[in-house]
């Protein structure tokens, strides 16, 4: 489709040759066999030592240790990896934001030389576990514990929803210590972890996620990640980052929703014309492209504001935002293609059921509304 | 050894382009433009070479300063520099080959490889022209490549099979589909790009004349074509057939 708006502009040359490779990328490698991915209910694993290959482990660290790209190359990486499914969007976002990135930004130097290179090789898988399967959106009540023991640290406790989990090599677990919470570096194959895959998922099918069951996991001295002393706020940083290639993802998603809708409308006869010469149809489409552009140019503004105040809360708004979108246009989209819409092969029908979780993972939008409520109004109502 | 390769830039095939109102030049509302697919093979063929036999491979990009990013790709793809002639004036086939012959003199290339033709004009024109100007070796629409000590093997796709020719350095071939597959230049690859000598001269430096006495008309949108119809049965057929000239005369 020739652009109406040309927001290509607001990019360098370097973030769209960026985009252009990985858009290629996608296309060729990551859409065949998504759907049966998707049906199955499996993460096509094959795929980690090409995502590898291309740069995409470490997309925003800083060298040496990453490829420093801006925060606009992230989110456009996010945008076409999800354009094809949200699943390698979360792939990419759990080992870049929420594992990379932690332990390049409160881990020691030894633990980032031992972590970094191979997790940006795509030797190893990491995940992030925060969520708890009774501590959802409130992290600070946590029950996992790390008491300290004669020199060594024990964990116990539980956590759900873990992306990456089942074929991770290594956990970042969050657990409540005497002195406040903490993150910790935790091997999957230690004693006393246990992982399981969490089965049966309407949603999100083609992205593995897991519960994890800490029973007396001992652990060196040295697996606690150091800069977390500050507590919660270290990983709501992570989750921050992350939020913020969603804000990018979701919107990719929905644009491969409406942009089959636009095709189908013109290809579909019903009473003897094409139902894109009809006005409702119309109206839908332009209202999904109207949404859509807002939705782009909001989030080109968050990625050049990566380094101004309330940066956080910018990106809550923009998530919030990214989402609500992104599912009304997949219903409308679905809407459009009739019976035909809740078929894999049109897609729609997978980008929508993901968008579900994509909806709710990363601070639900009831979260974001009142973390963006607090901040107008100034009172916490969470 | 030194291999030329030349990039060109065009419109995204799938663009919808359209003629201006004097049918001077085509159109089109802020399409992308990207690297010729044909020029993309030769670039990969050309860091091939240079991966097996260390030769050096330059890029040379004819245009305006927009062309920058497709040349980009080819240094990301593992070029090692960029040689940009730059112009506003679209150039035709014929000036473009000269520029190409002069700069292959200037650096001692020994071997120039260039898509089989831009998806843009469809002359394919340029790769016979530059061979014929410095009077070397031409094979042209290649699908296969070996390289000896002085020599070069090329399998060429012509209309009736597959043609072997052996070939004396320094020569031109100019590459087809088949020869490869260009790898995705990874995003480490496309940050050192940036960094890659790309070197800008003008073209009225090269003391080439613009004019040959080639000059591009005009450009026409091509014809739409009537509506299909429904023949009840053979009958109507033969009576079409007979009477539409367009189909039987």
């Amino acid at each position: 489709m020739d652009l109406l708006i040309n927001l290509e502009e607001c990019y360098s040359n370097e973030d769209r040759m960026i985009q252009a490779t990985v858009a290629d990328f996608a296309n060729k490698e990551l859409s065949t066999g998504i759907s049966d991915a998707f049906e199955k209910g499996y993460f096509p694993t094959k795929i980690i030592p090409e995502f590898a290959n291309l740069g995409l482990f470490g997309i925003s660290l800083p060298k040496p240790y990453g490829l420093e790209l801006s925060k606009l190359a992230y989110g456009l990486i996010c945008y076409e990896l999800e354009k094809i499914d949200s699943a390698y969007r979360s792939f990419i976002s759990v080992q870049n934001s929420l594992v990379m990135y932690p332990i390049h930004e409160f881990g020691n130097e030894k633990q980032r030389s031992i972590y970094l290179p191979k997790t940006s090789s795509g030797e190893w898988i990491g995940c992030f576990a925060l969520t708890e399967p009774d501590h959802g959106s409130d992290p600070d009540n946590m029950e996992t514990v790390a008491e300290k023991i004669s020199g060594k640290w024990v964990i116990n406790g539980s956590k759900a929803w873990i992306t990456n989990a089942p074929i991770a090599d290594f956990i970042i677990c969050w657990a409540k210590t005497s002195i406040g919470i903490r993150g910790f570096l935790v091997n999957s194959a230690t004693r006393g972890v246990i992982i399981n895959e969490m089965k049966h998922k309407m949603s999100l099918r083609a992205s593995v996620t897991g519960e994890i069951v800490f029973e007396n996991v001992e652990l060196a001295e040295d697996c606690i990640l150091p800069g977390t002393e500050v507590g919660l706020v270290a990983a709501l940083k992570c989750l921050t980052q992350a939020r913020f290639g969603i804000c990018f993802g979701a919107i990719g998603a929905a644009m491969d929703c409406f942009e089959t809708a636009l095709d189908y409308s013109k290809n579909r006869r019903q009473f003897d014309k094409p139902i894109s010469s009809c006005q409702l149809i119309q109206a839908d489409l332009v209202e999904m492209y109207q949404e859509l552009t807002k939705s782009q140019l909001m989030n080109i503004q968050l990625a050049k504001n990566s380094n101004t105040k309330n940066w956080h809360i910018q990106v809550s708004l923009a998530k919030r935002n990214a989402c609500r979108v992104a599912l009304n246009v997949a219903r409308s989209s679905r809407n459009i293609l009739g019976a035909n819409g809740i078929m894999l092969e049109y897609k729609i029908i997978r980008h929508l059921l993901n968008l579900e979780t994509v909806f709710t993972y990363e601070g639900t939008d009831n979260i974001h509304t009142l973390i963006v409520g607090k901040y107008l109004t100034g009172d916490n109502a969470i | 050894m030194k291999i030329l390769v030349c990039v060109k830039q065009v419109i995204n095939p799938y663009a919808k382009v359209f003629p201006d109102e004097e049918n001077k030049i085509v159109r089109s509302n802020n399409a992308r433009y990207s690297i010729n697919p044909f020029d993309e093979i030769a670039v990969e063929e050309a860091v091939r070479l240079k991966e097996k036999y260390g030769f050096e491979v330059i890029i040379v990009g004819i245009g305006s300063l927009d062309i920058q990013e497709s040349m980009r790709r080819a240094l990301a793809i593992g070029a090692d520099r960029g040689i940009l002639v730059n112009t506003d004036v679209e150039l035709c086939t014929l000036v473009v080959s000269k520029i190409i012959a002069k700069l292959a003199q200037e650096e001692n290339i020994n071997l120039i490889v260039m898509g089989k033709q831009s998806t843009d004009g469809d002359h394919s024109h340029t790769g016979q022209m530059v061979a014929g100007l410095l009077d070397w070796p031409q094979g042209t629409f290649v699908s296969e490549l070996t390289i000896g000590d002085d020599y070069l093997k090329v399998v060429r796709e012509v209309d009736n099979g597959l043609e072997t020719l052996q070939l004396v350095m320094p020569a031109v071939i100019t590459v087809d589909l088949r020869l490869n597959e260009p790898r995705y230049p990874s995003l480490p690859n496309i940050i050192k790009a940036k960094n890659k000598p790309l070197n800008k001269i003008n073209f009225s430096d090269l003391n080439i004349p613009e004019h040959t006495g080639y000059e591009e008309i005009r450009y026409d949108s091509p014809l739409k074509r009537e509506q299909g119809i429904i023949l009840s049965g053979s009958e109507e057929l033969v009576d079409k057939l007979n009477l539409s000239s367009m189909v039987v005369k």
